[in-house]
């Protein structure tokens, strides 16, 4: 299908498209990459009068070190992500997770900022921030205004985002040495949405993992941090004590993808997996 | 609304080379402006949700969805769609080899999947099945079952490795 009738605006930066939605009023709708948008207005599952097209606006496409911090700017694409070596070096998490992100014809034109805005429960890039404990930038007319990952997700498709509020960056604290991340997923096939993925964060030391950070998508209304298990690994246990604890951590629900007895399995078949990933082990029992 | 927004839009781009000046409707996605605004039907709007590939082709030197572009946003863009690859001549051993391996049966996906082939050999003079495989992820072919499209990539990749040592 096509579009509904609607009216368009090209921001020529920030201040432009927070100008230009105020003119619109709060229903009117940012266009970043159009990847999820443009899907939802052919389908006419969305109907917006007012489009604001940031796509154009150079200063938000921007892969910055700033001290120990990798500044991401909203218009970074996927194949942005995909190329970086900043990103390889600083955040590998994002350069593992940018490939499994939909189809390389899509990676083209999504961006990060639109990812995160748009906050499916089953995107990989919003589990990123949370385990990499990233802030989100966002920008209104009082300023910015700074949002740590773990708060910005809300719920399903819901974000910390004000009306009339652009995200504009994200910021990572750059990976510290003896750190690794990893991140997998499940997809009945390549592109797609995951049945259920994870990304991992840890310290690698001789007496096993610390610090861990398992931050699950697809197993849940918004990606989740599997507190119990991130617990049992941190104090040394066996992998089998911090697969127990997930039954605990997650309340997956059935969905296309699969069932919510699937995912529980699945996320199990993830942790092991991603643990050899981080400790270079067949096992994945921390060294 | 009206103000600074509008329904209609003017852009100037390349398309195939040539410039082109248009005032096309602020939802007019990028294939109904190929395909009935300028009468390029070689590329195919299948789904329309960005899941089949059929729209897949060429904007600023990188694959992109037709369907999930809206003409609007590509004021100054360069657009290629497979009528200007193939005058070109730039595609011409992969679509030769297409032919040869009976990779197209109704041909509905093939200006999609020439569009993303094109691209993988672009980047990787050396790609494994599981590459071209990947790579065609999102593009779908109800008739093929793949394989031959595969074969067709894998030998075109080898064929230009040898023209290139050859060159050496
Ligand atoms: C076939 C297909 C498969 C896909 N598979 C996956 C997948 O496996 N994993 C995955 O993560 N994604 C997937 N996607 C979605 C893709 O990653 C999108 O790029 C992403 O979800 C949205 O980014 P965008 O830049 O295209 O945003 P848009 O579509 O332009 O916008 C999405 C929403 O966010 C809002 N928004 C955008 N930017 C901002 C901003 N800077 N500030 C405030 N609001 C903003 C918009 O108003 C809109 O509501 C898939 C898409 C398709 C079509
Ligand atoms: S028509 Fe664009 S992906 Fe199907
Ligand atoms: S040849 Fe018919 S869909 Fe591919």
């Amino acid at each position: 299908m096509k579009p509904a009738p609607l009216s368009y605006a090209r921001a020529s930066d920030v201040g432009h498209a927070l100008a230009l939605w105020r003119e619109a009023g709060p229903d009117a709708r940012i266009l970043a990459g159009g990847q999820s948008l443009l899907a939802g207005l052919n389908l006419r599952l969305a109907e917006v009068d007012g489009l604001i097209d940031i796509s154009r606006i150079a200063s938000l496409r921007t892969i910055d070190l700033v001290g120990d911090t990798l500044r991401i700017g909203a218009l970074t694409r996927h194949a942005d992500l995909e190329r970086s070596d900043l990103v390889a070096l600083h955040a590998p998490a994002l350069a593992q997770a940018a490939p499994l992100i939909a189809h390389p014809a899509i990676r083209t034109r999504g961006t990060i900022g639109g990812s995160l805005a748009y906050a499916d429960p089953a995107a990989e890039l919003p589990a990123c921030m949370l385990a990499l404990d990233a802030v989100i930038v966002a920008q209104g007319d009082g300023g910015e205004r700074r949002i740590a990952a773990r708060d910005f997700f809300t719920g399903v498709f819901e974000t910390g985002l004000e009306p009339f509020e652009l995200l504009i960056a994200v910021e990572i604290p750059v990976l510290r040495p003896g750190r690794a991340q990893a991140v997998r997923e499940l997809a009945r096939r390549s592109g797609d949405y995951a049945m259920a993925g994870l990304v991992a964060a840890a310290d690698v030391t001789p007496a096993g993992l610390r610090d861990v950070r398992l931050a699950y998508f697809g197993v849940g209304g918004s990606p989740v941090l599997a507190r119990a298990a991130m617990a049992a690994l941190d104090a040394g246990r066996p992998v089998a004590e911090a697969e127990a604890a997930l039954d605990d951590d997650l309340d997956p629900s059935d969905d296309l993808q699969a069932s919510a007895a699937m995912k529980r399995h699945l996320a199990k078949v993830l942790l092991r997996r991603v643990l050899a990933d981080l400790t270079g082990t067949e096992q994945g029992r921390p060294a | 609304m009206t103000g600074s927004f509008s329904s209609h839009v003017e852009i100037t781009l390349r398309v195939n080379g040539e410039p082109v000046t248009a005032r096309v409707e602020a939802r007019r996605h990028l294939i109904d402006f190929l395909r009935l605004d300028l009468g390029l039907t070689g590329s195919h709007a299948g789904c329309e949700h960005g899941v089949c590939g059929a729209c897949t082709l060429r904007v600023d030197g990188e694959i992109v969805r037709g369907c999930l572009t809206l003409a609007a946003q590509l004021d100054g863009s360069e657009v290629w769609t497979i009528e200007g690859l193939s005058d070109s001549g730039a595609i011409r051993d992969l679509q030769d080899a297409f032919v040869a391996r009976n990779a197209l049966q109704c041909g509905f996906c093939t200006p999609g999947m020439l569009a993303a082939c094109a691209e993988l050999l672009d980047h990787n003079a050396d790609p494994s099945r599981d590459d071209i495989r990947e790579h065609i992820s999102g593009n779908y072919c109800r008739c093929t079952g793949y394989e031959a499209i595969v074969d067709a990539v894998a030998a075109v990749a080898a064929a230009r490795r040898g023209l290139a040592r050859a060159a050496e």
